[in-house]
């Protein structure tokens, strides 16, 4: 199998892995359920923006949108780190499939829970921060926790910007062993495996959190 | 190696150029032969992961654990590790074991094994969709097993499963420029290649995402259109 | 904030003849429409303080909607509606009146609170956190001050015992006392009844007529109520309002309108539904 050394920088790599996807996931995740609220908005253009931005962004790959920002941007001016454009390039389009899951969510609440807020005088901001987003969550974690994955598993795209991510910790040591190479993906391959399967354990640990008092049965079933 | 080093980055302090049409006309030929190439390998993906994701799924439904099991955790693997680890088995391991790829064979392999474990979650839907009552009214009436299948349920599961697995296709088309990692010059490809001799990237990657999104929107779209169709039935 | 909200007529006659002197809520010509389909035709109403009001009439009469633009949970195409004298929908600024904000909406609308068919109580708070959130949000309430006007409305609608579980595990009629409660703990000055009792089975109607018969016959509150319980709304109400079409048919007090009503069409209906 592979020696301690090779262990431990994959393990790095996977701190790298990590700290890329959550970064991405973080900020993604902000502007989803804002544009996904805002995306059923009264003010027509708001929607019309926002329709823009998911279908962009949804429509170019994650790889494009990796080498466009870390390549083509700095002829323009807009000069980023490799992490810097991982994150952003990630954040990009999870915000944009994130938008479409949050918006989704969103309408699923029935009509009646923000009729009942109104009937006791909450303001707009309180409807949704209390009733209807609490409610929506419930319904966005299966979809959420799926992208979650998705995105981690894109994050494997910033080791072609030389991002020392897990895939680029084991491109530079089959570099060195090429013999190797058949353990080095191996380990690989197990080591996001083990990822994806935290990530799905924590979205269900969120699922159950959130799900006090509501009928699952209702809503749909778990993750995946 | 060249689909893994990335050109060299222009220098930190150059100053910022502006769009250059003419060049941006120059290679705009290449791009779409790029962008052709890409299709190409979707279509041949995508048509792989349907074939070998409705053989999963009927797999995954044996009544014998020990194919059952197997089936299942390999296609859990394959959706939860990133298709360009597995591309880069396909291309970069296998010769060890004898078995040498093209950077295009490779592509359609790996975009094709990846979407058939997405596919056949979806086939499994769709035909546990069909209601219990539909196959036992098929023994009632003695049909045979594979009439069974072709007269009564592929017919009811296939209007479910017709919006994912459209969703599926856009999604492999836009996997499909990873495999300029293993070479291939698709239109991701092509334009690493002009930004490595040209050193100009802002107009490659540009292009080249314009010209992604003119297939990938229509077809997203067309999606759409089926969704609305055929129903939406949530996975 | 400007002094001078509109002038509201010194009386408003309703169609019984009898003169509505200083009407806590008032309705002028109300229309609304879905579509081609005119729910609310040119719609005159007024209701004295403290008055119990019932309205009957057939399904898809538009008498839901009435509550529903009372509760600004949808917007008449034209006239205009005031809440405790003050317009609803518009306001005066600079000495003209104009569509209002959504501030001023929110504030006139602070009077009025209302009870549904199917309860909506909030699935992922608790009985405490359902009662007590409007309190607490709308009203600037404490949390002691709210949860001390939480237990004391559900102690009154029966369900002290109740307030730290989730709606899931209440019944129909439990629930709907809850919604109650959560309405009651906002205060009003009007309360909006939308056929509370049409989606409890049989056995549990009852209870839930009994806090409404508590509210009509101990409080000062003003109540509309949109039921088919007719028994029930010959016992509490002051006037019964009889709705069809997007009109008011005809109104009278309960024991006129169930003995003697004048119109063919309201006899038509309590054939129907009366048991006789």
């Amino acid at each position: 199998m592979l020696t301690a050394g090779q262990y431990r920088a994959l393990l790095e790599g996977a701190q790298v892995t990590l700290q890329v996807t959550a970064l991405a996931v973080v900020w993604g995740t902000l502007v989803a359920v804002a544009f996904g609220v805002a995306s059923l908005s009264p003010v027509a253009p708001l929607r019309w923006a926002v329709r823009v931005y998911v279908e962009v962004f949804r429509g170019v790959s994650a790889i494009i949108l990796i080498f466009w920002v870390y390549y083509a941007l700095p002829l323009i001016g807009v000069d980023l780190t490799a992490l810097q454009a991982g994150v952003l390039a990630l954040g990009l389009n999870l915000s944009a499939y994130g938008t479409e899951i949050v918006r989704g969510a969103v309408q699923a609440v029935p009509r009646g829970q923000s009729e009942a807020a109104i009937a006791i005088n909450l303001s707009g901001r309180d409807r949704l921060w209390s009733v209807v987003l609490p409610q929506a969550v419930i319904t966005m974690l299966p979809p959420y926790g799926s992208l979650l994955i998705e995105v981690m598993k894109a994050s494997a795209l910033v080791s072609l910007i030389s991002l020392s991510d897990i895939v680029r910790e084991a491109q530079n040591m089959r570099q060195l062993r090429a013999a190797d190479s058949v353990d080095i993906f191996t380990a690989v391959l197990v080591l996001y495996f083990a990822i994806s399967l935290g990530i799905t354990g924590i979205v269900r640990l969120l699922e159950r959190r959130f799900a006090r008092g509501i009928d699952l049965s209702r809503m749909g079933g778990t993750a995946k | 190696m060249s689909g893994l080093t990335p050109a060299p980055v222009v220098a930190q302090g150059s100053p910022p150029s502006t769009w250059d049409w003419e060049f941006a006309g120059d290679i705009l030929p290449d791009l779409l032969e790029g962008l052709w190439v890409t299709v190409k390998l979707t279509v041949l993906g995508i048509s792989l992961a349907l074939a070998l994701g409705l053989v999963l799924a009927l797999l995954r439904r044996s009544r014998l654990r020990v194919v059952r099991w197997p089936v299942g955790l390999f296609i859990d693997f394959i959706r939860g590790t990133p298709l360009l680890v597995q591309l880069f088995f396909l291309y970069f391991v296998l010769p060890d074991w004898g078995i040498v790829l093209s950077g295009f064979e490779a592509g359609v392999i790996g975009l094709g094994i990846h979407y058939a474990c997405y596919t056949s979650e979806t086939y499994r839907a769709g035909i546990e969709s069909v209601p219990r009552g539909q196959w036992e009214a098929a023994t009632a009436i003695h049909l045979s097993g594979r009439h069974t299948w072709t007269s009564v349920v592929l017919p009811q599961a296939i209007p479910t499963v017709l919006p994912p697995l459209g969703n599926y296709v856009v999604a492999s088309f836009k996997d499909a420029p990873l495999a300029a990692t293993v070479t291939v010059l698709g239109v991701l490809g092509t334009a690493q290649r002009i930004q490595g001799q040209t050193f100009r990237g802002l107009e490659p990657f540009t292009l080249a995402g314009l010209l992604f999104l003119v297939v990938s929107v229509p077809a997203s779209l067309g999606v759409r259109y089926l969704e609305r169709r055929y129903g939406f039935k949530r996975d | 904030m400007a002094s001078s909200e509109t002038d509201v007529p010194v009386a408003t006659a309703d169609t019984s003849g009898a003169p509505v002197a200083d009407p806590i809520v008032r309705m002028e010509a109300v229309t609304k429409r879905f579509g081609d389909h005119v729910v609310l035709d040119c719609l005159d109403l007024a209701v004295r303080r403290s008055e119990k009001v019932v309205i009957i009439g057939p399904s898809g009469s538009g008498k839901t909607t009435i509550l529903r633009v009372l509760m600004t949970l949808e917007r008449p195409e034209q006239g205009a509606v005031w809440i405790d004298g003050r317009p609803l929908y518009h306001e005066v600024r600079d000495g003209r009146l104009v569509a209002a904000r959504e501030k001023h909406v929110r504030d006139v609308r602070r009077a009025v609170s209302m009870v549904f068919q199917h309860f909506n109580l909030f699935p992922h708070k608790t009985v405490r956190q359902n009662v007590t959130l409007g309190p607490r949000k709308a009203l600037g309430l404490g949390r002691d001050e709210a949860d001390q006007r939480a237990r004391e409305l559900l102690e009154r609608v029966g369900l002290a015992d109740k307030i730290d579980q989730y709606p899931v595990s209440l019944s129909g009629g439990q629930k709907q006392r809850v919604a109650i409660a959560r309405a009651l703990a906002m205060q009003p000055k009007v309360m909006l009844f939308d056929e509370v009792t049409s989606a409890l089975d049989p056995e549990l109607v009852g209870e839930v007529l009994a806090v409404l018969r508590d509210l009509a016959q101990h409080t000062e509150m003003t109540m509309l109520l949109v039921t088919h319980e007719m028994r029930f709304a010959e016992e509490i109400a002051d006037r019964v309002v009889m709705f069809d079409a997007g009109r008011v048919v005809e109104e009278h007090p309960p024991a006129e309108m169930f003995s003697a009503p004048r119109e063919e069409r309201t006899r038509a209906f309590l054939r129907a539904v009366l048991p006789r």
